[in-house]
């Protein structure tokens, strides 16, 4: 037997969690309009698919973007040769600026802080090597995205303490779940160096108000620790209240700024995850430089700096996407909530994400995780949807499931709305309003397709998004 | 004071070697034919520039190869949300492809075994990752690539041991060597788990004779310690022999083939370290898993597997690339030597890679390392050309450097060639043949010997220097 490591041995990559079982499910029968459609749907994959003719249509007025184009060609070699680790300018002043429209302008960042890494994934790790050693711990607020468990502690031997937050209060994070966190690690010998916040949160879709946030940064300065700011998802806040970012309120109240690093990334706010945009932004000079130098285990492609340095340079390009995204997400999200709620389902007051976080407690048996298991794979096998169970993001309380909009057209929405939809009515829920029109018309579909359409034309339709088989379509011609 | 990790206060990223001085020499004051004629010239850079008109034209033959361009633009969509990492089939098989045609066809890659990386740089650590835990270590043959010590041992707490390779026989990478230096990491109480092998070399351009391989087959079957072979320089052998790669070997010599993996790039062959594709290609499904999901810290952008695969998978391009690149490498590397030759500077021979390993020990003032840093200073500040010492790559013995010569045009290579011959002739040194010293002009008769073999092809209309000796010879 020829010996390899212990990280390659042991499972620490995190397969093995009940997260990745709904992916296999989706994988072996996926939907598909017309070859499968009673195939899973997709709805556990926080994917932002909603602009992309958008985008496309700016990459056909500007060839220059590519380095194939004879208008690009010219910059063929220098690109391709390109391996410099600090990244080309351009690419980093086009990020900078990019990060700073979509705060609102509150904040500027600096192009000389912007340092790159193989996506988000790669950002979490290499500033978790940045900024602790093996054994010492990161506190990470429940629940969480369950990929910081392989990318923060896999490969670096870091420990991840949970901060329980809680349904009673929406899960905010509050001082007190912070202290007894910090105290638990304390009692259990282990060294906390910093904590990860995501904001907005994975999977919540909601986001920190000022106080909070205010309040998180008077603790990690009493500790003593780093403070990790993932705002992946700063774009895709689609109402009010605006967005705070960590960056805005070192502004405000005092901070030793070399405790202050943001992870970032193109891959949910664009819809490009597939091109390995990662960043990481440190107020920490010495973070910054050995980032940097780390960052050679994963810089991005510089054929890609160069396409997302000419597109994210472009002030009116970014202007209008970051409006036209939010508008799709918002209307794609009050769509959603609000057909579920017809239903009887709710879901957490959200207003940024992906994604929701629904609740679905009272579908229970008992209020076990075990439980928990049992309705998830009802749901996969039965209703044929892949949604994500809450035990999945260490969620304390069992019955909440994340729940993705966003990576789907309006036909899929629609199907997988009359499933669930079905479901509930099978499953004689009594929360489904009994003199509801919905419920005495034969053809469900029908009855959802023509009571939606009067209420989509209030706040969606555009012709654009529709697909050709859609039923909405049908009830319109 | 805020406290960081270990990793990040030390100095394991190697940025304090000397093969790092060089570079900033070069940075304050880098070669520009018009603009900064007297700036350093950069000879320390491996790169492969010679190939990229070749390249740029099937690039605008084939619009389908960007998602940005008309025809392309239809994939944009599903390659951007393209994140999985078992990678593009389509990437993987164009890839495996180009791996067997670049050693001849001799051997089939299997497309489910490639996995990415970022460069080789990552492949490189995610490799080490994979096989060997802190404390434990590989055993490298000297000299070797001074970016081994930060990418196999940052991040990842392994440690590497040197197999000391001498000049006496060529740097070759004996048994005697390689069992001293196993018995050293045994006594130090070092576990050693592989074997890595640069093949063909870098620094010194040589590739390992069939027997050698099957020697270092051999001696890892026998330890049970793992093989490692970045072959990032394989289609750079521009003469015969031609190359073996291990994936040969192992079809012709009993071996535990979970010991067997591949490291490969196209920053090399290609000319393309901006992409970041690096591929760690394992013959241990365990590690091929492992791998895999690793890569997910590293993947290859989908636009530029997208570039890649549709590159990659015309036959007819990669067969002629690989012949073109072969041709203008063979020519350059020839002419430099020759050219070196003629002022008295040796090489040791060699057939492949992006660089020659220069000897200069008869200019060393003393057999140490000081007088080689002393030397190397003399060749930054006075000859101003950035080359890399040989004991940054943990040579054993001082006086060897390493210099590229396929990171420049031509006329870049004719000052250099040229700030080297006055710097021989100013030394007055007694290896340069006298006819040369009688003639004049130095400049005139390296461009004689140009004609010999330079093609047509090489020699720019458009020189950026229209005082070159070369323009001035033809017109």
């Amino acid at each position: 037997m020829a010996a390899i490591s212990k990280i390659a041995t042991g499972n620490g990559h995190g397969e093995n969690s009940a997260y990745f079982d709904g992916w296999k499910a989706y994988e072996t029968n996926p939907f598909h309009p017309t070859d499968r459609p009673d195939g899973v749907i997709q709805m556990g994959l926080a994917e932002n698919q909603l602009c992309f003719d958008f985008i496309e249509k700016w990459l056909m007025e500007h060839p220059e973007a590519s380095i194939c184009t004879a208008e690009g060609v010219s910059k063929f070699k220098e690109t391709a040769l390109f391996q410099d680790y600090h990244g080309i300018p351009e690419f980093r002043q086009a990020v900078a600026k990019f990060m700073g429209k979509v705060r609102g302008d509150k904040v500027k960042f600096d192009p000389d802080r912007i340092v790159m890494s193989g996506g988000a994934t790669g950002a979490h790790e290499m500033v978790a090597f940045c900024l602790a050693d093996p054994g010492e711990a990161f506190l990470v607020p429940t629940p969480y995205y369950p990929g910081f468990d392989r990318d923060l502690r896999w490969r670096t031997g870091v420990e991840l303490v949970p901060v329980v937050c809680d349904s009673a209060n929406d899960f905010k994070i509050t001082i007190d779940s912070l202290q007894s966190a910090y105290h638990k690690a304390q009692e259990a010998n282990i060294k906390i160096k910093g904590l990860l916040i995501t904001n907005p949160s994975n999977p919540l879709g909601t986001f920190m108000d000022k106080d909070t946030l205010k309040n998180i940064i008077n603790f990690v300065n009493e500790k003593n620790i780093h403070l990790i700011g993932d705002e992946i998802y700063a774009a895709t806040v689609f109402m009010e209240p605006e967005f705070v970012s960590i960056s805005e309120v070192i502004e405000e109240v005092e901070c030793n700024r070399d405790l202050i690093h943001i992870v970032y990334s193109l891959s949910k706010d664009m819809g490009f995850p597939g091109f390995r945009v990662g960043i990481v932004y440190s107020y920490n000079d010495t973070v910054t430089s050995c980032a940097r130098k780390m960052s050679s285990f994963g810089l991005v492609s510089s054929q890609t700096q160069h396409l997302i340095a000419t597109m994210l340079s472009n002030d009116e390009f970014i202007d209008n996407f970051v409006a036209e995204s939010r508008e799709r997400l918002f209307k794609r999200h009050k769509y959603f909530t609000w057909t579920l709620s017809q239903i009887g389902i709710c879901s957490l007051k959200s207003n940024a994400g992906l994604f929701i976080w629904m609740d679905l407690r009272k579908l229970l048996k008992e209020k076990t995780f075990e439980a928990e298991m049992d309705l998830w794979r009802v749901i996969i096998d039965e209703v044929k949807l892949n949604v994500s169970p809450g035990s999945s993001f260490h969620c304390h309380e069992p019955g909440w499931f994340r729940v993705c909009f966003a990576n789907m057209d309006d036909y899929s929405m629609e199907i997988a709305l009359s499933r669930i939809r079905n479901f509930m009515v099978k499953n004689n829920e009594t929360m489904v309003p009994p003199r509801n029109k919905l419920w005495r018309r034969t053809s469900l579909k029908l009855s959802l397709s023509r009571s939606l359409s009067r209420k989509m034309d209030d706040f969606i339709m555009s012709p654009s998004i529709m697909s050709p088989q859609s039923p909405l379509v049908q009830a319109r011609t």
